[in-house]
């Protein structure tokens, strides 16, 4: 059984304009002890779809599906309460920013306790050992003392590996991780993507990375699925992805990556998108309509 | 014979924290005597992690902060802007392109204004002539004329940074310095904007100073790169020797740290996974 099952999702949102349809008829499913990429520009509805799953969206969002399960439970016949019990504990969520993430008013070791108070209904000595040992989990060095640091004490990386902390304290079954790297430098984006991997594959964690850095998905990804406008454009295992994509929207992002430059010129989207798909593949020739 | 536009001497920037009630005062020292020298037309990458003094030198390049100590020479002439002062000319030599196109334009002016800002204080044109300027500007960027009149909020984020392009180009530097330009952009408008530079520079015969941590990008734009670690330049040279041969043990960190995104190192990764 899927671990997470979604079926022609759409989310609209109310504007003054009219509705306007930031996800438009979207499948996903993922399996347990998977890691699932989901790759986009911004405005591609990405994040969106995935913050529907979390039940995050504002109240002019309308999210329709046919079916969104996660582990056998159906999330659109919950009560809220009932998916708060799910949300936070079963499925947890890395945010892009981890500075701004953080309450600055609490000490990070009282934001990784607030989960397991919640959660777990654990005493004060129990959640006080969890943080330390998830700190240290992490790989953040003196928990003890870093517990009581507040979010501004401590660098980027820091303080998306204690959000890394916060969101695993209680063993959930899928992490979702919205762009967990964008923010940071190589070094510690290595680090970072390292210890998610190293986590999901200790746990047996379902994760899905949301990211436009297809370096990242070739790093991290079993499967991807290329997102563009609110559509889904490509769904494949990585390795056929990167060898032979099959749309032109990926090929044409493929392409734009700096590394894949042929020439002095970089092909862009643009220049690729609504050509026929045969010449779509021919650097050669975007590179000169540009 | 190629002309050097830009040269740094054992630039040294020291900046003092004043002690609070229980600690003495003390030191950083953010760039520790760091050497370059740019030639015309040409582009100079400086690479580092955050901290590492590469901001602190760009700032030192712009001729916004004084360095501590060592030599600035833009054009052969030297400029030392904490005993001499700023000429006119100088301003209007070196520009800067922020990281983030969001927070670099003010958002209650319009776009002919952010364009027509540095001429109305740096020259003595009149509007007419200042209006002729932005609007070839923005061609130049690819934007159009309807442009003009608009608020920086209507635009996305690889039109803001052409904007921010644009209004550093509008007084004829000849140098750029490029503060992270396309690090908070898209992958596909990311390939627009390097584009756009790379044009830019053939057409004005523009130095580049980029500073990025994106390896990627520095190997596609790059004709020197000096990577910084600690205040420190720990590598420089040429883009092939530096990426084919890296000499100092952080450059090779940092190597290892970039994602691969080709299909040989996807297969490894897969291997190794089905192994473990």
């Amino acid at each position: 059984m899927s671990l997470l099952e979604i079926k022609n999702l759409t989310v609209s949102f109310d504007t003054a304009a009219g509705p306007f349809m930031a996800v438009q008829g979207i499948d996903l499913s993922i399996e347990p002890r998977e890691v699932l990429a989901i790759v986009g520009e911004s405005g591609s509805g990405k994040s969106v779809s995935m913050l529907a799953v979390m039940g995050l969206l504002p109240n002019t969002a309308t999210v329709k599906a046919d079916r969104m399960a996660f582990d056998g439970v159906d999330l659109l016949k919950l009560s809220p309460s009932e998916r708060r019990k799910i949300v936070g504990k079963d499925i947890s969520m890395i945010f892009q920013e981890p500075i701004a993430s953080l309450n600055p008013c609490f000490t990070v070791g009282f934001q990784i306790e607030e989960v397991l108070r919640f959660h777990m209904g654990m005493d004060r000595a129990q959640r006080r050992a969890r943080a330390i040992e998830l700190m240290k989990l992490v790989g953040i060095a003196d928990p003890e003392d870093r517990l009581s640091s507040f979010p501004h004490q401590m660098s980027g990386g820091q303080c998306q590996r204690v959000m890394i902390a916060i969101a695993i304290a209680c063993n959930p079954k899928l992490l979702i991780a919205d762009e967990p790297t964008t923010a940071l430098d190589v070094t510690i984006q290595k680090q970072i993507l390292d210890l998610l991997v190293s986590l999901q594959a200790k746990y047996g964690m379902g994760l899905i990375m949301i990211t436009h850095n297809m370096g990242v998905v070739a790093e991290t990804a079993d499967r991807v699925i290329v997102q563009y406008k609110g559509r889904k454009m490509e769904e494949a295992d990585v390795l056929s992805l990167f060898e032979s994509p099959k749309s032109n929207y990926t090929r044409a992002l493929l392409s734009a990556l700096p590394e894949n430059a042929v020439g002095d010129r970089l092909p862009t989207v643009s220049d690729m998108l609504f050509e026929p798909a045969p010449s779509a593949g021919n650097k050669a020739g975007a590179g000169a309509s540009a | 014979m190629s002309t050097t536009v830009l040269e740094g001497k054992n630039i040294v920037r020291d900046y003092h924290i004043g002690g609070g009630l229980f600690t003495g005062p003390r030191t950083v020292h953010a760039v520790k005597g760091v050497s370059f020298k740019v030639d015309k037309g040409k582009t100079l990458a400086i690479v580092g992690e955050s901290g590492c003094g590469k901001s602190t030198l760009a700032r030192i390049i712009t001729l916004i902060d004084p360095a501590t100590s060592g030599d600035l020479f833009i054009d052969g002439n030297k400029v030392d802007i904490a005993r001499g002062g700023l000429a006119r000319e100088m301003r209007r030599k070196v520009q800067i392109v922020f990281q983030n196109p969001y927070g670099s334009l003010n958002p209650r002016q319009k776009i002919g204004d952010v364009l027509g800002e540095p001429l109305l204080i740096n020259t003595d044109k009149p509007a007419a002539e200042r209006r002729d300027l932005a609007m070839k500007m923005l061609k130049k960027v690819g934007l159009g004329h309807e442009h003009y009149n608009r608020y920086p909020h209507m635009f996305s984020g690889g039109q803001r940074q052409r904007i921010a392009i644009a209004r550093a180009l509008m007084l004829n530097p000849s140098l750029l310095v490029l503060d992270e330009p396309v690090s908070a952009l898209d992958l596909s408008v990311q390939a627009q904007v390097l584009n756009l530079l790379a044009d830019l520079q053939d057409e004005f015969q523009l130095t580049y100073v980029f500073i990025s941590h994106d390896l990627s990008v520095v190997r596609y734009i790059a004709d020197d790169v000096m990577v910084m670690y600690f205040g420190e330049a720990v590598e420089y040279g040429s883009r092939d020797e530096v990426f084919s041969d890296p000499k100092h043990s952080y450059t090779r960190t940092l190597f290892a740290a970039t994602p691969r995104a080709d299909v040989a190192s996807i297969k490894a990764r897969l291997a190794k996974k089905k192994a473990a």
